[in-house]
């Protein structure tokens, strides 16, 4: 299929979604406030936007977001490299990693909200967990399955010191299965997000939440739409970034 | 001769999951500088292992090994090539080559002249931005063999460098590597299954044998170089050389 066809195609499609979302409240199949058409969405958008409001509750999601995915992430690969690297350090944390981590993420909020209150660091420290360990099992694995014949040339020439191999050889061969895991949990974080705003730290879940406890529903798909919006500007970004790192490869 | 390297009896056992394994007993070989010593054996004999022991990836169980490279402070004493080329694949060629220059003791113009002058010796100037899925299996080789080469090592090893290279590419990198040891004068020690190869090459064929693996003959060949493939002098050599080898005098 040539490009502009695929293009075309998918333009069509999106057509389409947006057709029979329109129509459904339209023709009364369901209510306009159970599902406010797409029409009504420009002026419910324009209305955010002006109060301010939508500008606010972004940014301060965009806060949290982005402290939780780098301190989680740092926290995740670095450990991971670690045991993925020493026998030891990996059988000494065995257990440790086998109660800590079947917890889901949202578990975390209990504690969460009693260690550091209705707060923007709580809403930081579920998000951190969520991707911890996505970044966290990405680094080890990775780490891990780098070729050992690699390890091995890296001493040849000279470099047997566990920070020279890293750099030289671990660190850019395990470097695709690490992006690819920190490329999942950019998605997971979004998660985050809205369930730790649920709870009541400011942004745009709780924004969305009051939206829909006043049955503002266009509201509530805006804030649905931005984080849709945000998500695949990070996640274009992030591909862009993770092709020109693997430029080396076919 | 003052001897380059000096293996004295040299023992290695790998021990895991308490099973262990025997795979070379009282080894010793003294290889004077500047000579090409082909290793040869069967399979599974430690060839490679042997190899390891020297280059000091592997500490031998016993014995002692002694290399008396003379350094002045750049560049590493031993340098090897192994049977698969071994490039990193993130890196293009020229960075490849330079892989042993980075112990911070150049910098990055004297890097790039041995980088350049290493890639003229294997025949590949022109071919630094390449990647390594860009090239042919032989040319990987050459890459692997001027990486060796850059860091201007005393000793060469080369752990059946171009037994996974199809015959016309092989012969080409034989004649090449041939070349190089004449105008480098390197000591190199070369493990291969092919007693050809180790008597078109060598000064001197080391067999091992057994399990664990010993120093089943020490033969030198003595035919003037540059050597000609088809000389009737290499034939006769290695047609006495498989006799040796195949029918062993009773110990």
């Amino acid at each position: 299929m040539t490009r502009r066809r695929a293009v075309a195609l998918a333009a069509f499609g999106f057509g389409v979604f947006l057709a029979i979302w329109e129509l459904a409240p339209a023709l009364g199949l369901v209510s306009a406030s159970i599902l406010p058409p797409p029409s009504v969405l420009p002026q419910a958008f324009l209305r955010e936007l002006s109060s301010g409001v939508w500008l606010s509750a972004m940014l301060t999601s965009l806060s949290h977001y982005l402290a939780g995915l780098v301190i989680g992430c740092l926290l995740g690969v670095g450990l991971g490299i670690a045991t993925g690297m020493s026998l030891t350090l990996d059988a000494a944390l065995a257990w440790v990693i086998r109660v800590l981590r079947p917890i889901p993420g949202l578990a975390w909020v209990p504690f969460a909200i009693l260690w550091f209150g209705i707060d923007a660091t709580a809403a930081i420290f579920i998000i951190g967990v969520g991707v911890f360990w996505i970044s966290y099992f990405a680094a080890h694995g990775a780490v891990r399955a780098v070729d050992r014949d690699l390890i091995e040339l890296a001493e040849a020439f000279g470099f047997r010191r566990p920070d020279q191999k890293l750099v030289k050889v671990i660190l850019p061969a395990a470097a695709p299965g690490i992006l690819a895991g920190l490329r999942t949990a950019l998605g997971q974080a979004w998660m985050a997000v809205v369930a730790s705003e649920i709870f009541g730290v400011p942004g745009l879940g709780q924004r969305m939440m009051q939206a829909a406890n006043l049955l503002a529903s266009d509201i509530v798909v805006i804030y649905m739409a931005t984080m849709a919006g945000l998500y695949g500007l990070f996640d274009s970004g992030f591909v862009a970034l993770q092709s020109w790192l693997l430029r080396w490869k076919r | 001769m003052e001897a380059i390297i000096k293996l004295e009896d040299i023992g290695l056992t790998f021990a895991r999951d308490g099973q262990s394994t025997e795979v070379l007993r009282d080894f010793s070989l003294e290889v004077p500088a500047g000579r090409f010593v082909a290793i040869i054996g069967p399979s599974g004999v430690g060839k490679s292992t042997l190899l390891r022991v020297v280059a000091g990836l592997l500490p031998p169980t016993s014995g002692r090994v002694t290399i008396a490279a003379k350094r002045n402070g750049k560049g590493l004493p031993v340098a090897m090539v192994f049977q698969d080329a071994r490039l990193l694949p993130w890196r293009k060629v020229a960075s490849n080559v330079g892989f042993g220059l980075e112990h911070g003791h150049l910098s990055s113009a004297e890097r790039h002249d041995k980088i350049e002058a290493a890639l003229g010796l294997v025949g590949l100037a022109g071919y630094s931005t390449r990647y390594p899925h860009e090239l042919s299996g032989g040319q990987r080789q050459r890459v692997a063999l001027a990486r060796a080469l850059a860091v201007d090592p005393d000793i060469l090893l080369m752990d059946e460098p171009f037994a996974a290279l199809d015959a016309i590419t092989r012969e080409a990198l034989q004649g090449e590597l041939a070349r190089v040891h004449a105008a480098t004068g390197k000591t190199i020690l070369f493990v291969t299954h092919s007693i050809d190869e180790a008597v078109f090459l060598a000064d001197q064929v080391v067999a091992i044998s057994g399990t664990p693996g010993r120093l089943a003959a020490a033969v030198p060949i003595a035919a003037v170089r540059p050597r000609k493939r088809d000389a009737a002098e290499i034939a006769d050599l290695a047609g006495r050389l498989r006799v040796e080898l195949l029918e062993p005098p009773a110990a």
